[in-house]
């Protein structure tokens, strides 16, 4: 019998800051991510974590301020504050565990300075911030004792009596369907990129805690706001670092002209991501890009800067576009790159089902609103992580395992899973339904969306969804099947496609990430309440939450 | 560009289980990478083709492989670098881990290695309220070595690893480094002498054989074998010279500085010990078959000219501010 105490979904940043905690708290835990766990997402945050650290003059309230006014208002201020509070400890945590952030000249940590912030404290690693701390979380994890399913993909939550009791999950390498029983749940799934093609995220990055916690009656929060970076590399959408900017690389239009000064006169490039991407689009729309790009300048950063504090992005545009950005300006474009909404949930990361906990990009606390400043998403995993796994051991303190038919659960979830598998061959891809919703997603809840436009992704959805019920698969084995993994994800990536239409629809003002035609200004008499989306009978149903406001009394934004 | 996807597949469900070959002919961008190839024969043709991608940006390290006879992450590779004269590209999964499902291998055995490390941070102190004080050049130096990203390329194309799996490996030696390196790790000097004994024994550092094929595959710029050489170098500094490998070196170069030549005769008696009768005893008919093929090298070791140009290269290497 495979039982914990507590279960982690995802072995990403936040995963492995849940497991940890709650094994310090003494608590049976396993964690099980469809990929090993330094083949996690977070890898791919490149530029830095944000941090006030008092002892440089720095304090936690301008870094929530920043992050409040990122948000353009809709973040929950208790949550930030909570956030910004704790990143200083959180941030030497990680320098204890041994991450090799670059040092200033007296040998403490350096900073670089990030967009929508007044003041340099993002913490970095050269260009890999994301992996250095990957790697040396995994070092902590394999140090905790950590039960590790590496490789297994959960296919569902088992309830019983309204709780949540364990999950069934297929280990990928034989195939084979089990059932792990836990008293506690912690989601860490990440976010859901490849809903939307091109994007910046891996191919793992699919929603599929968001679209498990969503069936089983938990609540998804903020789903509309969805992040274009400003920097995604032409053709392949892969990310080029908002360090470039934070160096002091330049946006450029087909004429060599620095757009930013229209849009943002103070901050220039480095204003907020959903300020510079909208900007760029306007520039896009009037004409003056290059086949779909405007251009990242970073010739006169020097090449001594760039080898030492942009190595990897170089090699990114060398490998992937044919341009040395030592010598090369670089074509880019806005692109999908992150998600602020998702599962509900408290400063703890409790969702509204019991024992259901979630944390990093899957959930919503809210803090990042209706835009995440460049460098709080890797802050955000760790301290939200960390809240989540000790909070979620100490839940099971007093807690019996609830008892149920685990071989009919398995049994159950086998043969569901062999359906999948025997569909008959229809002349659909799998591929190609991923595709057309991708393409749909991407064309109208982008930078700039309207009201028929979004009425025509929900419609495309609709089919594709009915389409998706016949999907067939073409490997019929069990060994190493990503094809049946690739139709199981696909299924999650469709739900959590419908929330945001659905949310975004449903919001009519312009804030943050959601920049909308037909209602093209803010409106924080009716829309100052996040939009919640529960499922039900009919799709996604609609509810509101109020935003929580402490100490900053929102304003218009400028940069 | 029109392009075949030669590509060594496996199916451990059939009866009798055997690798074979397949064709696949495609159109791609001239920008795709092999990644985007094998992608779209996944989406497009055949779903059963099984391999591990994710980031597709050379970072989460999913996609190791063997491209041409060489490991390298599909992901970084541009398609129209890859093919030959007739456009095709030849795609096997990696080397010295086991086949799971066509270009997915067994990383059981690479993982082990690493844990066999102990791959966490050991400082031997107490630890500061703040950060630890560190250089920027000791960091960046690290930082190097961090950046692998545990592909496997290097294990896959390992000249050792293929005959003698029971090497710790470069991956896991690189691993180790990256602490030994490290100025918090270890005492107050930021010494680790504890991971330089281990790594002193059998299986480790003195087994590689600086075939540089690690350095030469290796995405990231780790160099494996680079940091393998440092290892030896800080293992006998830290003291830890009674070993084959670190008197095999010392024989070495102190033959070198001597005579300007390397004096094979002596190199393994010194090595081994003059006394170690046993070791020499056993490899006496070695010796004999190569004197009677003419291969002994001469009894009577002499110096080159100018020799004592040699050792003032060697003084100018090891005391730089004297000459």
């Amino acid at each position: 019998m495979l039982e914990h105490d507590v279960l982690v979904i995802g072995a990403g940043l936040a995963g492995m800051r849940a497991a940890i905690a709650a094994r310090a708290e003494g608590a049976s835990v396993a964690i099980i991510s469809k990929v090993h766990p330094v083949r996690s997402h977070s890898n791919a945050a490149q530029g830095g974590i944000n941090a006030a650290l008092t002892d440089r003059g720095d304090g936690w309230e301008d870094h929530a301020y920043d992050t409040v006014k990122g948000s353009d208002y809709l973040g929950d201020q208790d949550a930030i504050e909570v956030m910004c509070q704790s990143a200083g400890q959180a941030l030497i945590d990680m320098e204890h565990f041994g991450v090799t952030f670059n040092r200033d000249d007296e040998g403490k940590l350096g900073t670089r300075a990030f967009g929508g912030q007044r003041r340099a404290r993002t913490f970095f690693v050269g260009d890999f911030t994301g992996q250095a701390m990957l790697h040396v979380m995994f070092e902590q994890l394999i140090k905790s004792g950590v039960r590790r399913y590496e490789e297994w993909f959960v296919t569902g939550l088992i309830e019983e009596d309204g709780r949540v009791c364990g999950v069934t999950a297929i280990e990928i390498r034989t195939g084979q369907v089990f059932v792990i029983r836990s008293k506690t749940v912690i989601f860490c799934t990440g976010g859901l990129g490849r809903l939307f093609e091109p994007s910046t995220n891996a191919l793992i990055v699919t929603g599929d805690g968001m679209a498990l916690a969503y069936n089983a009656g938990a609540q998804l929060m903020d789903m509309e706001m969805v992040q274009y970076h400003p920097t995604t590399l032409a053709g392949s959408g892969v990310l080029i670092s908002e360090a470039a900017r934070g160096e002091g690389a330049y946006l450029l239009d087909k004429n060599g002209e620095r757009f930013m000064e229209r849009y943002a006169p103070n901050m220039m490039e480095l204003a907020s991501r959903d300020v510079v991407s909208r900007a760029e689009q306007t520039e896009l729309n009037a004409g003056n890009g290059v086949n779909g790009c405007v251009y990242l300048d970073c010739r006169h950063l020097g090449k001594a800067l760039i080898m030492e504090k942009l190595s990897q992005i170089r090699e990114i545009g060398i490998d992937l576009a044919g341009v040395d950005m030592i010598t090369d300006t670089i074509p880019i474009r806005p692109g999908m790159h992150y998600m602020m909404g998702g599962i509900k949930t408290d400063v703890d990361g409790q969702t509204n089902l019991p024992g259901v906990y979630a944390a990093g990009e899957c959930a919503c606390v809210s803090v990042h609103g209706g835009n995440r400043l460049g460098a709080n998403s890797l802050l955000d995993t760790i301290v939200f992580g960390q809240r989540s796994g000790v909070h979620a051991a100490q839940a099971c303190r007093d807690q019996e395992y609830i008892e149920f038919d685990v071989e009919q659960a398995a049994r159950r979830e086998e043969r569901r899973i062999q359906e999948v598998i025997d569909r008959p061959q229809n002349g659909d891809r799998i591929g190609s339904v991923r595709l057309a919703m991708g393409e749909s997603m991407n064309r109208n809840l982008a930078v700039y969306r309207d009201e028929a436009g979004m009425l025509e992704t929900m419609h495309d959805l609709q089919g594709l969804k009915e389409k998706y019920t016949r999907v067939p698969v073409d490997n019929k084995n069990r060994v190493f099947n990503t094809d049946l993994v690739f139709a199981l994800e696909l299924g999650f990536m469709l739900d959590c496609a419908e929330t945001i239409a659905v949310s975004a629809l449903e919001r009519k003002d312009s804030r943050g990430a959601q920049a909308r035609t037909d209602y093209p200004n803010r409106d924080d008499e009716n829309w100052m309440k996040h939009i919640v989306t529960v499922k039900g009978e009919e799709g996604p149903e609609i509810s509101y939450s109020p935003v929580s406001i402490t100490r900053w009394t929102p304003e218009e934004r400028k940069y | 560009m029109d392009v075949t996807f030669k590509i060594k597949r496996y199916d451990p469900e059939v009866e009798a289980p055997e690798s074979y070959w397949q064709d696949f002919s495609l159109t791609l961008d001239d920008s795709a990478t092999v990644l985007d190839g094998l992608i779209k024969i996944r989406e497009e043709i055949d779903g059963t083709l099984s391999l591990r991608c994710s980031c597709r940006s050379a970072i989460c390290g999913s996609c190791a492989m063997r491209i041409n006879g060489h490991a390298g992450l599909a992901c970084k590779m541009q398609v129209r670098l890859a093919v030959d004269d007739d456009n095709v590209i030849i795609i096997e999964p990696a080397g010295v881990m086991p086949v799971v499902k066509d270009l997915v291998v067994d990383f059981d055995m690479f993982w082990s290695k690493i844990m066999a490390v102990d791959p966490y941070l050991r400082p031997e102190g107490p630890e500061p309220d703040a950060e630890y004080i560190a250089s920027n050049e000791a960091m960046l130096h690290l930082s190097g070595v961090t950046a692998c990203i545990m592909c496997g390329a290097c294990v896959s194309d390992c000249t050792v690893m293929e005959v003698d799996p029971t090497f710790l490996g470069p991956a896991a030696l690189a691993k180790a480094y990256r602490f030994t390196a490290d100025p918090r790790d270890g005492d107050a000097q930021g010494v680790s002498r504890d991971r330089l004994e281990a790594l002193n024994g059998p299986t480790g550092m003195w087994d590689c054989t600086r075939c540089a094929e690690c350095v030469e595959v290796c995405p990231k710029g780790v160099a494996p074998m680079d940091r393998i050489m440092a290892l030896r170098e800080q293992a006998i500094n830290a003291g830890f010279d009674n070993t084959y490998g670190a008197r095999h070196a010392e024989a070495f170069s102190s033959s070198l500085e001597h005579s300007g030549q390397l004096d094979e005769l002596r190199l393994v008696p010194n090595t081994v010990g003059v006394f170690n009768l046993p070791v020499l005893l056993n490899m006496a008919p070695e010796a004999l078959r190569a004197l009677t093929h003419g291969k002994l090298p001469p009894i009577i070791h002499k110096k080159i000219e100018n020799a004592d140009r040699v050792r003032k290269l060697f003084r100018r290497v090891e005391d730089p501010d004297r000459s």
